[in-house]
């Protein structure tokens, strides 16, 4: 079926990438030359030389074109037409699969791995722009435009691709191993999820052609209203991801609620499962409403809808209110994965069990319920609803309760320990040190006093960048290192590994803690003008800023190194873990599992003499008839 | 796999957790005076009003609640890392310890008074002693200062991309400087022309968002004269790091010169403004293209 013997000119002809963007792009050139069509002589586009409704029709269009490419309409529309479905994509073997919609779990998770990783070196590249800017106190290296357009970019893209850091590469591929299943609960759907974020991306680069966007990340109408047309390349690509996050959540979702193997009871299930399902449980609320958000905004742009201008009848508040509920599950997004992550990897590294199993999921459930209660602290001084402040105030402290739980699994599991310092164990350590600093300044921007003289200023964009770099970019490397030799069957090099970790600890430091002293002296986010007496921290940080990037650097330099050139190939077991995943060969078969498996125990039963295996991989009747 | 018995009880091992609480107390006496008195003085926003310095003595308070909890997460990883490393090359199951109930709940009940008594805390301050602490609460305020009646009433206003102030007071004029006179309340009315702004007067410690066709009032006593830096603090486009301004608190002699020196030399313009009002609607806007 993969055509070996086809020449290859011949093999790149089909339903694969090739195709989804040859047919993207003339799919834009389309969708533009429509909505020029219907909108001559529309009072809109008097006096402007840019058509919002055309652009917005290209991407639509430029979409469809995509997915079709790709043969995500092959299913329906043989549905539609009374044929049978051809299920050629189940079929698919050799590295063409990675190219093209595919079903296997498997697959999905490493297309998004590359993905969401281009896109964070993309993202990353900009930080260093920026900080290459802040080298001096006044407009240097770019103009207003490109500098607000890196500042907009750089987060957008960063929140964007960063929301599926975890849940894309790992939970599609190690969500199924773990609860025993075969696959997804909607494999369709996954692949459809992964690949309306390769478009997002394109097209949230497109803006840099469009006249950048000058919003930053949050997009705030009325500014919206009335950018450039970059700022319609932000709405949608923003919105395909929301769209992402939904489906996402929802097949997560219902593959642990219906696909987990006999015996995996809910205190079974690993911690990192547990972890998605929350974080799948915010997507699932929250991303629509961005969906919805971003598509009102659009309506402001193309129809003159007015549902944030003041001046028609709109509110700018309503933008903010809708932005941030959003908003603030969002932040949880990035940060319940990696705290699943980390807990997942401590037993393994310290030969222990998972200590308060039972607190660590309350914790999660527990930040998942208060985070949808907190979203006004982003407003405190906006004058909106004032007098809640004190009741936002107390929501938001008591969302460090739960959030301490995890603080209090991971010394636990810790304590008495055998760590064993391996590359995956240090990210995993240095994610507490680091997430210690973000929650701690938090309290500051909480309590409304303080907020007054922190809100807005670089001391936030230090706590959230000590939140989401130093938590969930931290986790996102020690699941990289703990479970890329799984995925890949590949070893990394640990030299370069340990440089990598202790450059990115020292240098994420030394970059983001002064930031915390320049925002409470008087630095505002998004300038690139700032007052003299900052300029020694600011060449501080953007030295350490550089020197960050290089760490970064090391580790794509390993990955290369170690899955390109290498090629050392890794022990199916490499950590000694008892979790499900590891017991499977390397690499794992296509059907994961031979025949279903009986679970038996957590795979927390370090040092318990009388622990069963995780999973009976080849149960006998008897096994299963006693799981129940 | 290799499993362990369950190390044989105190006398083998030592008292891990009494040194970990030890050298926990003593760091945090240590700490805790060096951040209040060293530190403290040095952190923002300073003295130059009564809301500046609510704001910084909240600050200091703050950090100095924060060290302990630093200290004591930042001890205990220490201590567990290099504690109970694994030593030599072959890997042993630690003991199967699943967790203490009684640790969990005493966590939980600590964790919870030290934050519902932060958020009294946050509450009491807003609300009480710095009724406000200069943010901006929209346009009914509930904490508002004594001598509200008498306050000297300023709008700011935002635009693209500079700072107005309007003073009703003296004929609703408007200039591009802000100057307030000492020792007097001033209720500062925020508003935006435009798109959204954040008006940010660091030293005065004073933060109200700008929003269009709204009213964000804010409340500031200035101590003594000196001066203070003006910021946007929220994303307003293209030139949003160039609005920036310097303001001045004068005694309130100079303050009532120079407002009647503004009075004569913005006369001309006063006569074309709109008349005063707590928020103004432009005519909806094209795109700037």
């Amino acid at each position: 079926m993969n055509g070996t013997g086809r020449p290859l000119w011949r093999r790149l002809i089909g339903q694969n990438v090739l195709s989804a963007l040859a047919l993207g792009i003339g799919g834009y050139a389309l969708g533009h030359w429509v909505g020029t069509r219907i909108t001559v002589g529309m009072d809109s586009q008097l006096g402007t030389d840019q058509n919002d409704l055309a652009i917005f029709m290209g991407f639509v269009f430029a979409l469809l074109g995509w997915l079709i490419g790709l043969g995500f309409l092959n299913y329906p529309m043989s549905r539609l037409a009374g044929r049978p479905p051809s299920l050629r994509e189940k079929e698919e073997a050799g590295p063409g699969r990675y190219f093209r919609l595919c079903t296997d779990h498997k697959v999905v998770g490493l297309q998004y791995f590359v993905t969401v990783l281009l896109f964070f070196l993309i993202a990353g590249l900009n930080a260093m722009f920026i900080r290459a800017e802040l080298l001096t106190p006044n407009e240097k290296l770019w103009n207003a435009n490109q500098y607000l357009s890196l500042v907009s970019l750089h987060g957008t893209m960063m929140l964007m691709m960063m929301s599926a850091a975890i849940l894309g590469p790992f939970a599609n591929y190690f969500v199924p191993i773990m609860i025993g299943a075969r696959r997804m609960a909607f494999p369709r759907l996954e692949s459809l999820s992964f690949w309306l974020v390769p478009p997002a991306g394109l097209i949230l680069l497109s803006a840099i052609f469009l006249g950048g966007f000058p919003t930053g990340w949050t997009g705030y109408a009325p500014l919206a209203n009335e950018a450039r047309a970059g700022m319609d390349a932000y709405l949608f690509s923003f919105a395909l991801i929301g769209l992402s996050m939904t489906i996402v959540g929802t097949n997560m979702i219902a593959t642990v609620l219906t696909m987990r193997a006999p015996g995996m009871t809910w205190t079974r299930l690993p911690i990192f499962v547990w972890g998605v399902i929350c974080t799948s449980i915010l997507m699932v609320l929250a991303a629509p409403v961005l969906f919805s958000t971003l598509a009102m905004v659009a309506l402001d742009r193309t129809a003159d809808t007015s549902f944030f201008l003041a001046s028609a009848g709109g509110s700018p508040f309503l933008y903010d209110n809708l932005f941030w509920f959003f908003g603030h599950p969002e932040v949880y997004i990035l940060a319940l994965p990696g705290f699943g992550i980390v807990l997942e990897i401590l037993p393994v590294f310290a030969r222990k069990p998972l200590w308060g199993y039972r607190l660590a999921v309350a914790g999660m459930v527990g930040v998942t319920l208060l985070s949808f209660m907190v979203w006004q602290h982003h407003l405190f001084v906006s004058g909106i609803n004032s007098d809640l402040r004190p009741f936002y105030m107390l929501t938001t402290e008591l969302i460090s309760i739960p959030t301490g739980f995890i603080f209090l699994n991971g010394l636990g599991t810790l304590w008495r320990g055998h760590i064993r310092f391996t590359v995956p164990m240090l990210f995993s350590l240095a994610f507490f040190s680091n997430f210690l600093l973000g929650g701690l300044s938090g309290v500051f921007l909480s309590d409304v006093p303080s907020d007054v003289s922190t809100h807005g200023s670089y001391f936030v964009m230090a706590h959230f960048h000590y939140t989401i770099m130093g938590g969930l970019v931290f986790a996102f490397f020690a699941g990289i290192y703990y479970w890329l030799p799984k995925m890949t069957g590949l070893r990394f090099n640990e030299l370069l590994a340990k440089i990598h970790f202790w450059g990115m600890f020292v240098f994420f430091n030394c970059t983001f803690a002064p930031l915390f002293a320049a925002g409470m002296l008087g630095m505002p986010r998004r300038v690139s003008i700032y007052a003299p007496r900052l300029h020694g921290i600011n060449i501080f940080v953007s030295i350490s800023a550089f020197l960050l990037g290089l760490s970064i650097l090391v580790f794509l330099v390993n990955l290369v190194y170690s899955m390109v050139i290498a090629r050392i190939p890794a022990e199916a077991n490499p950590w000694q873990s008892r979790g499900l995943e590891f017991q499977l060969p390397t690499p794992v078969p296509v059907t994961n599992f031979e025949r279903t498996p009986v679970i038996q125990a957590d795979p927390y039963g370090y040092g318990e003499p009388d622990a069963l295996p995780v999973a009976a991989l080849s149960p006998s009747p008897a096994t299963v008839a006693g799981a129940g | 796999m290799a499993s362990e018995a369950i190390p044989g009880g105190p006398a083998a091992e030592p008292q891990h957790g009494r040194r970990l609480v030890i050298a926990w107390a003593v760091l945090s006496a240590a700490a805790v005076p060096l951040v209040v008195l060293v530190i403290g003085p040095h952190i923002p926003p300073g003295s130059l009003s009564a809301e500046s310095h609510d704001q910084h003595e909240i600050n200091i308070l703050l950090a100095a609640l924060a060290t302990p909890v630093l200290l004591g997460i930042w001890t205990s990883l220490i201590y567990v890392v290099t504690a109970f490393r694994l030593r030599g090359d072959a890997i042993v199951d630690g003991p199967p310890l699943r967790g203490q109930p009684g640790l969990q709940i005493l966590w939980v009940v600590a964790t919870a008074v030290v934050v519902l008594s932060l958020a009294v805390l946050g509450t009491a301050e807003l609300l009480g002693s710095s009724k406000g602490a200069g943010g901006g609460q929209g346009p009914d305020p509930l904490a508002v200062p004594k001598g509200a009646k008498s306050a000297l009433q300023v709008q700011v206003i935002g635009q693209q991309w500079a700072w107005t102030f309007r003073y009703p007071g003296y004929g609703g004029v408007e200039t591009p400087q802000l100057s307030l006179p000492a020792g007097r309340l001033v209720e500062l009315h925020v508003t935006s022309l435009d798109v959204s702004h954040s008006f940010w007067a660091i030293q005065l410690g004073v933060k109200a968002d700008a929003i269009p066709g709204s009213d964000n009032v804010a409340f500031v006593t200035a101590h003594h004269t000196g001066s203070f830096e003006i910021r946007c603090a929220e994303l307003c486009g293209l030139w949003h790091g160039h609005m920036h301004n310097t303001g001045a608190v004068m005694t309130p002699a100079a303050f009532t010169t120079w407002i009647r020196g503004q009075q004569v030399e913005n006369a001309p313009a006063t006569k074309t403004l709109p008349p005063y009002s707590k928020h103004y609607f432009p005519e909806p806007y094209r795109r700037a293209g």
